[in-house]
């Protein structure tokens, strides 16, 4: 069986944790200890009606504001697949939270009322999955009961996405019209709406394919912990720890470890205390190499000729997530896999208007929700990819150097 | 099915040894808080994958409350012995003296809120930095809304409304003195996960989680606590003589017994998948108490 990781988004009660909680519900994941405690909570509950988001707001003020403030994670599976789900909160001063759960998404749900349309929050959040690079997005047009359930609502809103959805950097999203509340087209298909021919959410879930999401071309290995026991029959011992995060890697394999750039040769690789002849991604295993060489936490081993750019100057697509503005000349950690170097930032190139999705030139700072793309000059080099080719290589943080709190996602270009 | 195809065991099984390493890889002083139950078993078996030839970068810590099943000590003993690693247990009983606490009281007196004071103690002590837990995000509600490394001030406080964005597997762990954070491996695994990972890889349990009989009293809520020098009975308490096994392992006093046959892993499995109550609904008596009752907890320090 395999794993499809996914995330909602969409503006604030567009109908995110409702359309979690009835997945789970008419997919009877719900357990009956646990449906007790949310019909008991739900407010309506003497007219019979359930509220479904208390299963995913978990925290006191989210229930008490009935709004989402953090991500939750929900743990579901049908005989096809398991699923982990992020709900993430639509409200714009929590899009930090999205970014987090959308960074380790296979594929995003983007909600729109059908009485809204598309709306600004509409466009951040898929703008944040296009950067992010989601390989699968669903746009479900949520609330169909509230416009009688009217194809034309539901084709005008196809349209209007469809128009800006290049601007967006979404490709081939898929629609569907649903009602979280209801539960139509969710798991069970609507019967008031059967002008539409497509799949339930449920069917899309199960049968995205995932295979092609793992890239088994060029073998990445951050290393992240050295092993060398000193014990007197493990005297020489020296294994590299870490997770191979793209790629294959052979014993015999010719490596580079950069960003130094020593060149060695795999002498074995181990994996749960036993040798093995390769390891691929995402595992995690012990490699040796030939030659005694200096390796720490933070380089990363790679097959010669097939490398990362070793640079100190980085251009990114950078998603600022700190009230404290991102001025040019502002230094920061950069953390890029386990390796955490200092930056500065050398020159903001544009800043995206998330509304008219503009590029607005001559910006002097990055304010909270902006979407920009900056220079940056790291104090040392680092070996990097572009996110657009390695997803698992190209991607970065930004910490405060005072407060250590991660202020700034980076998409390296 | 190509042949570089990790299975969604393998899978969470990697992410879990990537987390470890990097507790191990940032941190100066972390520790590995082990309780004796399941959860706790299973990441010493991916501290073995991650770090064997080598030993632990880090001590095993118990908070022992004093009221634990005797098979959960005996077999956490028994493992440090065979697997030479260092444990350090700190007890509940020694903070209660120390600082004047109050017992707490009633029937199935809980002493799991007085663990935290004994945790947050152990953890200025030996100056830990993070602390590895085995708390998974289907357990409960505030759980599901936890960061894999979760930053919590002096106090121990989690602070739900301010956690730091952690994106991909990138794990900002840099704090400042005096701070800590609860690093969880299996923060994405369910119940049914763990078990079946036990299963896959022979993993021995207390005898406690099999099937076997014992005394119990019967609650309120039907649910049976087993019969112990922790808990107060009274002439009018109804006490059954049951085949029972544990689904978590905490405090005789407020852990619940599950009627059951199941006496293998294979079992038990079986049992888990088609259970319709979740582990803490079924098991835990100290979470009905208050809605957010966890979520306070964490607030306050607790795991
Ligand atoms: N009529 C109708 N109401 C809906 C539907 N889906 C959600 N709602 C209602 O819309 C409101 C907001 O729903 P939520 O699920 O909390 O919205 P959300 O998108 O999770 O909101 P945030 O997480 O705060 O961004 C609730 O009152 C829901 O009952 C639907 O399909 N039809
Ligand atoms: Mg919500």
């Amino acid at each position: 069986m395999d794993i499809l990781r996914f995330i909602t988004a969409g503006s604030v009660d567009d109908g995110k944790s409702t359309l979690i909680g009835r997945l789970l519900y008419d997919s009877k994941s719900i357990l009956a200890d646990q449906l007790a405690a949310i019909e008991k909570q739900s407010k309506n509950k003497d007219k019979g009606e359930i509220d479904l988001a208390i299963l995913t707001d978990g925290l006191r003020a989210e229930r008490e504001q009935g709004i989402t403030i953090d991500v939750a994670y929900k743990y579901f599976s049908t005989p096809k697949r398991k699923f982990i789900i992020a709900d993430a909160p639509g409200h714009i001063q929590y899009t930090r939270n999205m970014v987090t759960g959308a960074s380790n998404s296979d594929l995003v749900v983007i909600l729109i009322d059908a009485r809204k349309g598309v709306i600004e929050q509409t466009k951040r959040h898929s703008i944040i999955a296009s950067l992010l690079a989601l390989p699968h997005v669903v746009v479900a047009i949520n609330k169909m009961d509230l416009v009688n359930y009217d194809e034309k609502v539901y084709n005008q809103i196809v349209t209007d996405y469809k128009n800006i959805q290049e601007q967006l950097g979404i490709k081939n999203p898929r629609f569907i019209p649903i009602s979280a509340l209801s539960g139509e087209n969710i798991v069970d298909p609507s019967a008031n709406m059967k002008w539409y021919k497509g799949g339930t959410l449920i069917t899309i879930l199960e049968n995205v394919e995932l295979k092609n999401d793992i890239n088994l071309t060029d073998a990445r290995f951050p290393v992240q912990y050295v092993i060398r026991p000193q014990t007197d029959d493990l005297h020489d011992y020296r294994g590299y720890a870490g997770k191979l995060t793209s790629g294959i890697l052979k014993v015999g394999d010719k490596i580079s470890v950069l960003p130094a750039g020593h060149k060695s040769t795999i002498k074995l690789i181990e994996k749960d205390g036993k040798p093995v002849d390769e390891a691929f991604a995402p595992q995690s295993v012990i490699v040796h190499l030939a030659d005694e060489i200096d390796i720490s936490r933070g380089d990363v081993i790679v097959r010669e000729g097939n490398e990362p750019t070793v640079t100190q100057d980085i251009e990114v697509l950078l998603c600022w997530m700190d009230a404290k503005a991102m001025e040019v000349g502002s230094k920061y950690l950069i953390q890029h896999n386990n390796k955490q170097i200092r930056c500065a930032v050398k020159g903001i190139e544009y800043k995206l208007d998330v509304n008219t999705l503009e590029k607005q030139t001559s910006v002097a700072a990055a304010q909270l929700n902006d979407v920009c793309k900056v220079t940056l000059k790291t104090a040392r080099p680092i070996a990097v990819d572009s996110y657009a080719k390695l997803r698992t290589n190209g991607g970065a943080v930004l910490i405060d150097e005072t407060s250590y709190v991660t202020v700034g996602a980076c998409i390296i270009q | 099915m190509s042949k570089y195809y990790l299975d969604y065991l393998e899978q969470l099984e990697s992410e879990a040894i990537h987390i470890m390493r990097e507790v191990a890889g940032q941190f100066e002083k972390p520790a590995l808080l082990f309780s004796g139950g399941k959860d706790s078993i299973t990441l010493v078996r991916l501290a073995e994958k991650a770090f064997r030839p080598g030993k632990f970068p880090f001590p095993l810590v118990h908070i022992d409350t004093g009221h634990n099943f005797r098979e959960a000590l005996d077999y956490r003993d028994n493992m440090v012995k065979q697997m030479g690693e260092k444990l350090i247990v700190r007890y509940v009983e020694d903070t209660i003296k120390e600082k004047k606490l109050a017992e707490p009281k009633g029937k199935f007196a809980s002493r799991n809120a007085l663990q935290t004071y004994t945790l947050l103690d152990t953890i200025e002590e030996f100056g830990f930095d993070a602390c590895i837990g085995g708390a998974r995000r289907d357990e409960e509600k505030a759980r599901a809304k936890e960061r894999i490394f979760s930053v919590r001030d002096e106090f121990g406080s989690w602070d739900p409304k301010l956690q730091r964005p952690e994106l991909w597997n990138i794990y900002n762990g840099k704090i400042h003195k005096g701070e800590n954070v609860r690093c969880f491996p299996i923060s994405n695994w369910t119940e049914l996960d763990v078990w079946n990972y036990i299963k896959k890889e022979n993993i021995p349990l207390p005898s406690i989680y099999f099937a076997h009989e014992r005394e119990c009293v019967v609650t309120n809520q039907n649910q049976l606590i087993a019969v112990s020098d922790f808990i107060q009975i009274e002439p009018s308490d109804k006490i059954v003589k049951k085949k029972v096994r544990y689904r978590t392992v905490g405090d005789m006093t407020c852990t619940a017994a599950v009627e059951s046959d199941a006496s293998t892993i294979d079992d038990i499995v079986k049992e888990i998948a088609i259970s319709r109550l979740s582990e803490r609904g079924e098991t835990r008596i100290d979470d009905q108490v208050s809605e957010a009752a966890m979520e306070d907890r964490k607030k306050g320090g607790y795991f």
